[in-house]
Protein backbone atom coordinates (compact mmCIF):
# COMPACT_ATOMS: atom_id res chain seq x y z
CA UNK A 1 0.00 0.00 0.00
CA UNK A 2 1.31 3.46 -0.92
CA UNK A 3 1.82 5.70 2.12
CA UNK A 4 -0.12 8.97 2.29
CA UNK A 5 1.72 12.23 1.69
CA UNK A 6 1.49 13.01 5.41
CA UNK A 7 3.07 9.66 6.33
CA UNK A 8 5.83 10.13 3.76
CA UNK A 9 6.65 13.68 4.93
CA UNK A 10 6.58 12.57 8.56
CA UNK A 11 9.01 9.72 7.90
CA UNK A 12 11.45 12.01 6.09
CA UNK A 13 11.16 14.72 8.74
CA UNK A 14 11.78 12.26 11.57
CA UNK A 15 14.95 11.13 9.81
CA UNK A 16 16.37 14.43 8.60
CA UNK A 17 14.94 16.89 11.12
CA UNK A 18 12.47 19.62 10.28
CA UNK A 19 14.96 22.31 9.27
CA UNK A 20 16.89 20.09 6.86
CA UNK A 21 13.80 18.47 5.40
CA UNK A 22 12.31 21.92 4.81
CA UNK A 23 15.47 22.89 2.92
CA UNK A 24 15.21 19.73 0.80
CA UNK A 25 11.48 19.93 0.16
CA UNK A 26 11.53 23.60 -0.81
CA UNK A 27 14.31 23.09 -3.37
CA UNK A 28 14.05 22.72 -7.14
CA UNK A 29 16.85 20.78 -8.81
CA UNK A 30 17.32 20.32 -12.56
CA UNK A 31 18.92 17.14 -13.91
CA UNK A 32 20.27 17.69 -17.42
CA UNK A 33 20.74 14.35 -19.15
CA UNK A 34 19.05 11.19 -17.85
CA UNK A 35 21.69 8.55 -18.58
CA UNK A 36 23.92 6.75 -16.10
CA UNK A 37 24.57 9.92 -14.12
CA UNK A 38 21.21 11.65 -14.37
CA UNK A 39 18.95 8.65 -13.71
CA UNK A 40 20.94 7.80 -10.57
CA UNK A 41 21.12 11.41 -9.38
CA UNK A 42 17.36 11.75 -9.76
CA UNK A 43 16.67 8.61 -7.72
CA UNK A 44 18.85 9.76 -4.81
CA UNK A 45 17.29 13.22 -4.83
CA UNK A 46 13.72 11.90 -5.07
CA UNK A 47 14.32 9.55 -2.15
CA UNK A 48 15.57 12.49 -0.10
CA UNK A 49 12.34 14.37 -0.71
CA UNK A 50 13.60 17.21 -2.89
CA UNK A 51 10.54 19.36 -3.63
CA UNK A 52 10.72 19.48 -7.40
CA UNK A 53 12.91 17.79 -9.99
CA UNK A 54 13.19 19.14 -13.53
CA UNK A 55 14.20 16.21 -15.76
CA UNK A 56 15.59 16.95 -19.22
CA UNK A 57 16.64 14.50 -21.96
CA UNK A 58 15.71 14.20 -25.65
CA UNK A 59 16.59 10.53 -25.93
CA UNK A 60 14.73 7.23 -25.64
CA UNK A 61 15.63 4.19 -23.56
CA UNK A 62 17.75 1.74 -25.53
CA UNK A 63 18.89 -1.78 -24.75
CA UNK A 64 22.47 -0.48 -24.61
CA UNK A 65 21.50 1.76 -21.66
CA UNK A 66 20.31 -1.02 -19.38
CA UNK A 67 23.74 -2.01 -18.05
CA UNK A 68 24.11 1.27 -16.16
CA UNK A 69 20.99 3.43 -16.30
CA UNK A 70 17.99 3.17 -14.00
CA UNK A 71 15.49 1.87 -16.55
CA UNK A 72 13.76 -1.48 -16.88
CA UNK A 73 14.02 -3.82 -19.86
CA UNK A 74 10.36 -3.32 -20.75
CA UNK A 75 10.90 0.46 -20.95
CA UNK A 76 13.02 0.20 -24.12
CA UNK A 77 11.79 2.68 -26.68
CA UNK A 78 10.16 5.05 -24.17
CA UNK A 79 11.35 8.61 -23.77
CA UNK A 80 13.76 8.62 -20.83
CA UNK A 81 11.78 11.48 -19.32
CA UNK A 82 8.60 9.37 -19.27
CA UNK A 83 10.31 6.16 -18.15
CA UNK A 84 12.26 7.82 -15.34
CA UNK A 85 9.27 9.81 -14.17
CA UNK A 86 7.28 6.58 -13.94
CA UNK A 87 10.05 4.87 -11.95
CA UNK A 88 10.49 7.88 -9.67
CA UNK A 89 6.76 8.13 -9.00
CA UNK A 90 6.87 4.56 -7.73
CA UNK A 91 9.74 5.44 -5.39
CA UNK A 92 8.68 8.91 -4.24
CA UNK A 93 5.11 9.69 -5.32
CA UNK A 94 4.94 13.10 -3.66
CA UNK A 95 7.94 14.73 -5.31
CA UNK A 96 6.90 17.16 -8.05
CA UNK A 97 8.33 16.24 -11.44
CA UNK A 98 8.63 18.45 -14.53
CA UNK A 99 9.88 16.68 -17.66
CA UNK A 100 11.16 18.01 -20.96
CA UNK A 101 11.87 15.56 -23.80
CA UNK A 102 14.02 18.07 -25.67
CA UNK A 103 17.69 18.63 -26.40
CA UNK A 104 19.01 21.30 -23.99
CA UNK A 105 20.82 24.03 -25.91
CA UNK A 106 22.00 27.60 -25.38
CA UNK A 107 18.71 28.69 -26.96
CA UNK A 108 16.34 26.99 -24.50
CA UNK A 109 18.48 26.56 -21.36
CA UNK A 110 17.53 29.89 -19.78
CA UNK A 111 13.84 29.06 -19.93
CA UNK A 112 14.07 25.37 -18.97
CA UNK A 113 16.41 26.00 -16.03
CA UNK A 114 14.86 29.24 -14.78
CA UNK A 115 13.20 27.73 -11.71
CA UNK A 116 16.12 25.56 -10.63
CA UNK A 117 18.11 26.41 -7.51
CA UNK A 118 20.77 23.85 -8.40
CA UNK A 119 21.57 22.38 -11.83
CA UNK A 120 23.14 18.93 -12.29
CA UNK A 121 25.08 18.53 -15.52
CA UNK A 122 24.76 14.85 -16.42
CA UNK A 123 25.43 14.80 -20.15
CA UNK A 124 27.45 12.19 -21.98
CA UNK A 125 29.43 14.31 -24.45
CA UNK A 126 32.28 16.55 -23.33
CA UNK A 127 31.20 19.36 -25.67
CA UNK A 128 27.70 19.37 -24.17
CA UNK A 129 29.12 19.44 -20.65
CA UNK A 130 31.33 22.42 -21.50
CA UNK A 131 28.45 24.22 -23.24
CA UNK A 132 26.16 23.96 -20.23
CA UNK A 133 28.83 24.91 -17.68
CA UNK A 134 29.86 27.97 -19.68
CA UNK A 135 26.25 28.98 -20.31
CA UNK A 136 25.18 28.71 -16.68
CA UNK A 137 28.28 30.35 -15.21
CA UNK A 138 28.13 33.19 -17.77
CA UNK A 139 24.42 33.93 -17.71
CA UNK A 140 22.67 32.35 -14.69
CA UNK A 141 24.70 33.79 -11.85
CA UNK A 142 22.29 32.80 -9.08
CA UNK A 143 22.47 29.05 -9.84
CA UNK A 144 24.73 26.40 -8.41
CA UNK A 145 25.94 23.88 -10.98
CA UNK A 146 27.21 20.41 -10.13
CA UNK A 147 29.00 18.78 -13.06
CA UNK A 148 30.84 15.52 -13.75
CA UNK A 149 33.88 14.58 -15.78
CA UNK A 150 35.76 11.28 -15.74
CA UNK A 151 33.92 8.20 -14.48
CA UNK A 152 34.45 5.59 -17.21
CA UNK A 153 36.13 2.23 -16.87
CA UNK A 154 37.21 0.00 -14.02
CA UNK A 155 39.63 2.41 -12.37
CA UNK A 156 39.53 2.60 -8.58
CA UNK A 157 36.35 4.03 -7.14
CA UNK A 158 38.55 5.97 -4.71
CA UNK A 159 39.67 8.33 -7.48
CA UNK A 160 36.15 9.76 -7.95
CA UNK A 161 36.15 13.05 -6.05
CA UNK A 162 34.19 16.28 -5.66
CA UNK A 163 36.00 19.58 -6.14
CA UNK A 164 34.62 23.07 -5.69
CA UNK A 165 36.09 24.91 -8.68
CA UNK A 166 34.55 28.29 -7.79
CA UNK A 167 31.79 29.58 -5.53
CA UNK A 168 28.89 27.97 -7.42
CA UNK A 169 30.66 25.41 -9.62
CA UNK A 170 31.32 21.90 -8.33
CA UNK A 171 32.97 19.14 -10.37
CA UNK A 172 32.77 15.43 -9.59
CA UNK A 173 34.72 12.56 -11.14
CA UNK A 174 38.35 11.61 -11.65
CA UNK A 175 38.78 14.22 -14.38
CA UNK A 176 40.49 11.90 -16.84
CA UNK A 177 38.67 8.60 -17.55
CA UNK A 178 37.13 9.22 -20.97
CA UNK A 179 34.27 7.07 -22.19
CA UNK A 180 36.02 6.55 -25.50
CA UNK A 181 38.96 4.79 -23.80
CA UNK A 182 38.70 1.14 -22.81
CA UNK A 183 35.43 -0.52 -21.88
CA UNK A 184 33.31 2.60 -21.47
CA UNK A 185 31.02 3.10 -18.51
CA UNK A 186 30.08 0.50 -15.91
CA UNK A 187 27.11 0.86 -13.57
CA UNK A 188 29.06 0.87 -10.31
CA UNK A 189 31.56 3.62 -11.19
CA UNK A 190 29.05 5.89 -12.92
CA UNK A 191 26.80 5.45 -9.87
CA UNK A 192 29.68 6.51 -7.63
CA UNK A 193 30.02 9.72 -9.61
CA UNK A 194 26.25 10.26 -9.66
CA UNK A 195 26.20 9.76 -5.91
CA UNK A 196 28.90 12.43 -5.53
CA UNK A 197 26.73 14.81 -7.54
CA UNK A 198 23.53 14.06 -5.63
CA UNK A 199 25.38 14.27 -2.32
CA UNK A 200 26.85 17.64 -3.31
CA UNK A 201 23.34 18.91 -4.01
CA UNK A 202 22.22 17.85 -0.52
CA UNK A 203 25.29 19.42 1.10
CA UNK A 204 24.68 22.73 -0.71
CA UNK A 205 21.05 22.72 0.42
CA UNK A 206 22.20 21.96 3.97
CA UNK A 207 24.69 24.83 3.86
CA UNK A 208 27.77 22.59 3.97
CA UNK A 209 30.14 24.02 1.38
CA UNK A 210 33.47 22.54 0.34
CA UNK A 211 36.42 24.84 0.92
CA UNK B 1 53.90 34.54 -12.83
CA UNK B 2 50.47 33.17 -13.66
CA UNK B 3 49.17 30.12 -11.81
CA UNK B 4 47.36 27.71 -14.14
CA UNK B 5 45.85 24.58 -12.59
CA UNK B 6 48.35 24.90 -9.75
CA UNK B 7 51.46 25.40 -11.95
CA UNK B 8 53.34 28.74 -12.00
CA UNK B 9 53.94 29.80 -15.60
CA UNK B 10 55.84 32.79 -16.96
CA UNK B 11 53.10 33.93 -19.34
CA UNK B 12 51.91 37.26 -17.90
CA UNK B 13 51.00 39.61 -20.75
CA UNK B 14 49.78 36.86 -23.05
CA UNK B 15 46.08 36.57 -23.82
CA UNK B 16 44.19 33.53 -22.67
CA UNK B 17 43.60 32.62 -26.33
CA UNK B 18 47.36 32.79 -27.01
CA UNK B 19 48.08 30.53 -24.06
CA UNK B 20 45.37 28.03 -25.01
CA UNK B 21 46.63 27.82 -28.60
CA UNK B 22 50.03 26.74 -27.25
CA UNK B 23 48.41 23.80 -25.45
CA UNK B 24 46.47 20.71 -26.49
CA UNK B 25 43.20 21.86 -24.89
CA UNK B 26 40.16 21.55 -27.16
CA UNK B 27 38.38 24.93 -26.84
CA UNK B 28 34.99 23.21 -27.28
CA UNK B 29 35.55 21.04 -24.22
CA UNK B 30 36.76 23.52 -21.64
CA UNK B 31 35.58 26.07 -19.12
CA UNK B 32 38.05 28.63 -17.77
CA UNK B 33 37.85 30.35 -14.40
CA UNK B 34 40.12 33.27 -13.68
CA UNK B 35 40.42 34.39 -10.05
CA UNK B 36 37.18 32.55 -9.29
CA UNK B 37 35.14 33.98 -12.17
CA UNK B 38 34.21 32.36 -15.45
CA UNK B 39 35.90 33.82 -18.52
CA UNK B 40 33.23 34.02 -21.23
CA UNK B 41 34.20 32.07 -24.35
CA UNK B 42 33.85 35.24 -26.40
CA UNK B 43 36.45 37.01 -24.23
CA UNK B 44 39.37 34.56 -24.51
CA UNK B 45 41.04 36.73 -27.15
CA UNK B 46 40.89 39.93 -25.13
CA UNK B 47 41.63 38.47 -21.69
CA UNK B 48 45.23 39.39 -20.88
CA UNK B 49 46.77 37.22 -18.18
CA UNK B 50 48.35 39.22 -15.38
CA UNK B 51 50.90 38.51 -12.68
CA UNK B 52 49.37 36.63 -9.74
CA UNK B 53 46.31 35.56 -11.74
CA UNK B 54 45.00 32.20 -10.66
CA UNK B 55 43.49 30.32 -13.60
CA UNK B 56 41.64 27.03 -13.49
CA UNK B 57 41.05 25.29 -16.82
CA UNK B 58 38.47 22.51 -16.58
CA UNK B 59 38.77 20.16 -19.55
CA UNK B 60 35.82 17.80 -19.81
CA UNK B 61 36.02 14.17 -20.91
CA UNK B 62 33.04 12.20 -22.21
CA UNK B 63 30.81 9.86 -20.23
CA UNK B 64 27.63 10.15 -18.28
Amino acid sequence: MIPTKEEWVKALTERHGEELQNAFSSATVAVCGLGGLGSNIAISLARTGIGKLILIDFDRVDITNLHRQQYKADQSGMYKTDALRSNLEEIAPYVEFETHAVRLTEDNAAELLRDADIICEAFDRAECKAMLINFVLETMLDKYIVSASGMAGLGSGNTIKTRRISEKFYLCGDGISDVSDGIGLVASRVMLCAAHQAHTVLRILAGHFET
Amino acid sequence: MVKINGCELDIAGKTLADYLSSTSYDPKRIAVERNGEIVPKSKYGETVLEDDDCVEIVSFVGGG
